[in-house]
């Protein structure tokens, strides 16, 4: 089954004098239980897609497909399964959780959400799902206790991945998840994503400026430059046999260690 | 004579004194560059504010940092000011707050040159739009005139690094100068910076933590681990025969295209157990 199937999704911001557009007639499929890397530099349109994809925005023109169905605003029973079972990871896990609430809280608001009350598989008790994502991701139980400020930033994006699969999403969506980590930390959160993806069976779409961090984690990529798709694909055919000079200019952007001083 | 030369340097903060950085010792010669490598909380920061004479009040500072042949770590405020911004230079992680966000770009940079030379405003304005030129600014006359919210991150790093060569300094430390930016404007800034440097021969403090980075920029890297350096040496040596276990750790975790994809990566710790090295 396709997760997502856009068809000529265009998205365009501001007034008749200065109009910006973000994405111009993008056509993508996206299967359930792939994973896709959305790849482009910044002003690219990537995160507009994101925010499409996640409902926050609706496109300017263009038909969006969740799980089949015709997800038009007005069609509230469209709106409310895509609420249900997508959740997000953001870039800056420091500002994407709230500093006066208790992990254990963080991670059990989208457990409360009315939004989920049509799904048969929402954790009942949200204590022990609570200590289940924990342990998912790797935290000790007694972080729940605890508050964001007390962790660094790796462990607060393992936070974040909790909060995400606590409700035992069907498709996660990540904004940049690694790109403000250290790249040492970085390496943790990507085996924790990916083992995590694995075994939940999810859909992963991901948003990052990183080819590296696509090629180890994705199957599918789609490049985007000023708002067109100008490439998308397997992974390995695109980085292998890039079409596009964008493409190969994002892969050479990649730093690398240097085989020789 | 070393341009910097940098002994037993301790820094501590506040009344448990905590100590951040351990005896470190690092040298450099005119025109090198150095690579300083560690995690975030290593105390490589604390290492340039250092050197930049920027710690806090609240910091002990012990040891010793000689640069052209002057003990920093005694000078006041006033005799540092001197230095600051002439012969030393420092490009920040963050250009939105390293950049005063109610000044014009062009008078900031003019601003650092008035502070070392007494020069007409016309001449000044002048040097202004030649160095923003110089760092690939197109229209510099517009851009200086511009505030920093009206650049792109790009260009904003991109007067950052113009008002860090702007009096020809020896030496440049460079802090995380490109965790902010993009891949491809990334590369293209370190190919600037790259440029830049060895145009006025500077020589630079690269602070980052990650690698690759590191490696198109520096002819040599000092690895920094819970405030001790533990691994010193040419960077060719450093990546492709890394001594210290921490560091071949690093070098791994920075080699994600050497993994198949889908695996697991390798990370710090199959390497190197903190607890151990107590």
């Amino acid at each position: 089954m396709t997760a997502y199937s856009l068809d000529h999704v265009t998205m365009a911001f501001g007034g008749r004098r200065r109009k910006v557009t973000a994405l111009e007639s993008l056509t993508l499929h996206i299967g359930e239980h792939e994973r896709w890397g959305i790849v482009g530099e910044s002003g690219s349109g990537k995160t507009s897609l994101l925010k499409i994809l996640a409902g926050l925005i609706r496109p300017t023109s263009g038909v969006v497909h969740f799980l089949g169905r015709d997800l038009d605003h007005a069609n509230r029973e469209a709106m409310a399964s895509l609420r249900a079972s997508v959740q997000m990871v953001f870039q800056d896990p420091r500002s994407s959780l709230n500093p006066r609430m208790r992990i254990s809280e963080i991670i059990s608001e989208p457990l409360r959400s009315p939004l989920l009350k049509g799904r048969v598989d929402v954790p009942t008790n949200p204590e022990t799902r609570v200590s289940e994502v924990l342990d998912a991701v790797g935290l000790p139980p007694d972080a729940a206790t605890r508050f964001p400020h007390e962790f660094s930033g790796g462990q607060r994006q393992r936070i974040a991945l909790a909060r995400a699969l606590a409700p035992r999403p069907r498709i996660l969506l990540a904004d940049e998840p690694v790109s403000s980590l250290d790249v040492s930390v970085r390496a943790h959160v990507l085996n924790l994503l990916n083992s995590l993806v694995d075994s939940m069976g999810l859909t992963l779409i991901m948003v990052t400026h990183d080819l590296a961090v696509v090629r180890h984690t994705c199957d599918h990529v789609g490049v985007l430059q000023q708002g067109i798709l100008v490439e998308s694909g397997k992974v390995l055919e695109v980085m292998n046999h890039p079409k596009q000079e964008y493409t190969q200019e994002l892969l050479n952007a990649v730093p690398r260690i240097k085989e020789s001083g | 004579m070393s341009l910097l030369d940098v002994k037993d340097l301790s820094v501590s903060f506040g009344r448990h004194r905590t100590r951040v950085l351990d005896h470190a010792c690092l040298s450099l010669e005119p025109g090198q560059r150095l690579g300083f490598v560690g995690a975030s909380g290593s105390g490589k920061t604390v290492l340039a504010s250092a050197i930049m004479g920027l710690l806090p009040e609240n910091a002990h500072v012990e040891g010793s940092i000689v640069f052209q042949g002057q003990e920093l770590t005694a000078l006041t405020d006033r005799v540092f000011s001197a230095i600051r911004g002439r012969n030393l230079s420092m490009v920040f992680q963050e250009p939105m707050t390293a950049l005063d966000p109610t000044m014009k770009v062009g008078r900031q940079a003019a601003e650092l040159i008035g502070l070392h030379r007494e020069t007409s405003t016309m001449a000044t304005r002048q040097r202004v739009e030649q160095i923003f030129d110089r760092v690939g600014l197109d229209h510099a006359s517009r851009i200086a005139d511009a505030y920093p919210h009206e650049l792109s991150g790009g260009q904003r790093q991109r007067v950052v690094i113009a008002m860090a060569l702007m009096n020809n300094p020896a030496m440049v430390i460079c802090d995380e100068p490109t965790t902010a930016l993009d891949a491809t404007v990334q590369a293209k800034v370190l190919s600037l910076l790259d440029e830049e440097l060895a145009g006025v021969n500077a020589a630079c403090l690269f602070i980052s933590h990650d690698l690759g980075l590191v490696s198109r920029i520096c002819t040599d890297v000092a690895v920094i681990h819970a405030g001790k350096i533990v691994e010193r040496g040419s960077a060719a040596q450093v990546f492709m025969n890394p001594q210290h276990p921490y560091t071949a750790g690093l070098v791994a975790t920075a080699s994600i295209d050497a993994v198949e994809p889908g695996t697991r990566l390798p990370v710090i710790e199959d390497f190197f157990d903190p607890r151990q090295e107590q």
